[in-house]
C-alpha cells in the first residue's frame, strides 16, 4: 500500500527521517493540556514511542518515534483519553495563548477563551499556506503574538472617573505613554496616546480608573528564515463579536489573495496593505 | 476623603533594601503583623517598586490611602489593612 504522506501530515503525522516513523503531533490549544490527556499521552508515549514527547515552539506536545503500523491504534488510544491529532501543511495551526486574566494579574482579557474560540472556529481549516493565531493577555506580549499570522493582544477601553480619584500620582507614573499629566490636581488624560495597557486601572488604589477588555490585532507575522513582524491594521477593537468579523475578513483575504505556499506576511508585502486594512475596516465598523 | 499625613501613620516599613520581588514580599509580612484597619507606610524607591508594589497591595485586599512623593527618589505608600479572609 502507498503510504499517503499528505493525508498523514493533514492529520499531525510529521514524518521522520527514520523510515516509516512518525512524530506525532497533538491538538493543544493554548497550551492547556488536562491531567486526563497527561495520562493517555504518557501512557502512548511509553506503548508505541521511546517514552518521551516534545514540547513544540508553538505549546504543542509530539510524541516522537511512532510506527506507521501503529497509526490506527495509537489514534484509538489516545481519543479514549480526549486527546485528538493535531494538524501540519497548509491549514489553521495551533491556536497559542498564553494564561491571560484567568491566572495572571496583567491579564486585560481571558486569553485562554479567546483562543479556544478561535480554535473551534478555525482549526485545520485549508488555506495556500499555513495560518497561525496567537493571542495574548496584555501589553507583556509574553506569547509574542506579532509572530502570528493573526495575533491578538488583550486591552482596556480606559475611562476616567474624577469624582473617586485621590490624586494619588500612581496612574501617571506607571504609564508608560505619557497619556496621564496633572496640572495641579487636575488629571489631564490624552486619550491619543493611550495605546490601552491597562497599567493605570490595574494601579489605581480606588478604581477611579475603569477598563473594559478590549483588542488589538496584528496581521501577518512570521518567524522562521524570514522574518516579518505583525502589523495593525484596525483601531482598539472594543468586543468579541467584531474581534470575530474581524478575523472572518482576514482568513478570507488571505484565501482569496494568497498564492499556494505563501505566507500571509508575503502576500502583503506583494499587495499592500491598503486594500486589506480598507475591508478590516468595514468588517470592524459593521454592527 | 480627609487628607492623611504620614505622621498620622504608626507602622513603618522600609522596603528600599530589597529588590523584586522581594521588596513586595517584605511589604506583605509587615502587613500580616498588623490588625485589620491599621494603618502602615510603605518606604519604597521609584522604578520598579512604585509602579508594582502598590498594585499587588491592591490586589491582596488593602487600601492604599495615599501617595506620597518625598522628592528624594522615594516614595511613601500609605496603607490600611484590609479584612482578613
Ligand atoms: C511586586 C513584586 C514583583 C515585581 C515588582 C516584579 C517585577 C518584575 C519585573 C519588572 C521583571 C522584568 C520583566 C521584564 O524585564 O520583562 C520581572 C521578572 C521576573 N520576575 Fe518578577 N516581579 C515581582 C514578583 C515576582 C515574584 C513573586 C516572582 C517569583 C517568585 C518573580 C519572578 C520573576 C522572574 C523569574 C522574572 C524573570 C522573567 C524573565 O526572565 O523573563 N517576580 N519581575
Ligand atoms: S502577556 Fe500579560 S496576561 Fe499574558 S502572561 Fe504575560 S503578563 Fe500575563
Ligand atoms: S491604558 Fe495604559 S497608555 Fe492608556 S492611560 Fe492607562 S496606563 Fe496610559
Ligand atoms: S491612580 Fe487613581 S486615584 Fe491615583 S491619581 Fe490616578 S486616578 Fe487618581
Amino acid at each position: 500500500m502507498a503510504v499517503d504522506y499528505a493525508a498523514l501530515k493533514a492529520g499531525g503525522f510529521m514524518r521522520q527521517k527514520q523510515k516509516n516513523t512518525f512524530s506525532l503531533r497533538l491538538r493543544c490549544v493554548g497550551g492547556t493540556v488536562t491531567a486526563e490527556q497527561l495520562a493517555v499521552i504518557k501512557q502512548v508515549a511509553d506503548q508505541y514511542g521511546h517514552g518521551y514527547i516534545h514540547l513544540t515552539a508553538r505549546q504543542g506536545i509530539e510524541i516522537p518515534f511512532i510506527k506507521l503500523e501503529d497509526i490506527d491504534d495509537v489514534k484509538a488510544a489516545l481519543a479514549k483519553g480526549g486527546v485528538e491529532p493535531g494538524v501540519c501543511g497548509p491549514r489553521v495551526r495551533t491556536v497559542t495563548a498564553c494564561q491571560g486574566g484567568r491566572c495572571c494579574p496583567s491579564g486585560c482579557i481571558d486569553a485562554l477563551d479567546i483562543a479556544e474560540k478561535l480554535d473551534a472556529r478555525y482549526f485545520g481549516r485549508e488555506l495556500p499556506c499555513k495560518f497561525k493565531f496567537g493571542v495574548t493577555g496584555c501589553i507583556n506580549n509574553c506569547l509574542k503574538m506579532e509572530e502570528n499570522d493573526f495575533g491578538v493582544k488583550g486591552a482596556y477601553d480606559v475611562s476616567y472617573d474624577e469624582d473617586a480619584c485621590i490624586h494619588c500620582g500612581l496612574c501617571a507614573k506607571v504609564c508608560r505613554e505619557n497619556a496621564i499629566t496633572f496640572e495641579g490636581d487636575t488629571l489631564i488624560f490624552d486619550e491619543s496616546k493611550c495605546s490601552h495597557c491597562g497599567r493605570c486601572v490595574k494601579s489605581c488604589p480606588t478604581d477611579a480608573w475603569k477598563g473594559k477588555s478590549a483588542f488589538r490585532v496584528f496581521i501577518g507575522g512570521t518567524f522562521g528564515n524570514h522574518i516579518i513582524t505583525g502589523k495593525e491594521l484596525t483601531p482598539l477593537i472594543k468586543d468579541e463579536a467584531t474581534l470575530m468579523r474581524v478575523a472572518d475578513a482576514t482568513i478570507d483575504y488571505f484565501a482569496t489573495h494568497s498564492k499556494k505556499g505563501e505566507r500571509f506576511g508575503k502576500t502583503l508585502e506583494r499587495l499592500g496593505t491598503d486594500e486589506l486594512q480598507g475591508i478590516l475596516e468595514a468588517a470592524a465598523a459593521e454592527a | 476623603m480627609a487628607e492623611i499625613s504620614l505622621d498620622q501613620v504608626e507602622n513603618r516599613v522600609d522596603i528600599t533594601d530589597v529588590v523584586c520581588p522581594v521588596t513586595f514580599v517584605k511589604a506583605k509580612v509587615a502587613l500580616e503583623e498588623l490588625d485589620p484597619g491599621d494603618l502602615i507606610a510603605v518606604h519604597m524607591n521609584d522604578g520598579e517598586p512604585v509602579q508594582n508594589v502598590p498594585r499587588s497591595i491592591k490586589e491582596e485586599g488593602h487600601q492604599i490611602l495615599k501617595l506620597v512623593d518625598n522628592q528624594d527618589g522615594t516614595y511613601d505608600l500609605i496603607v490600611r489593612k484590609g479584612e482578613e479572609e
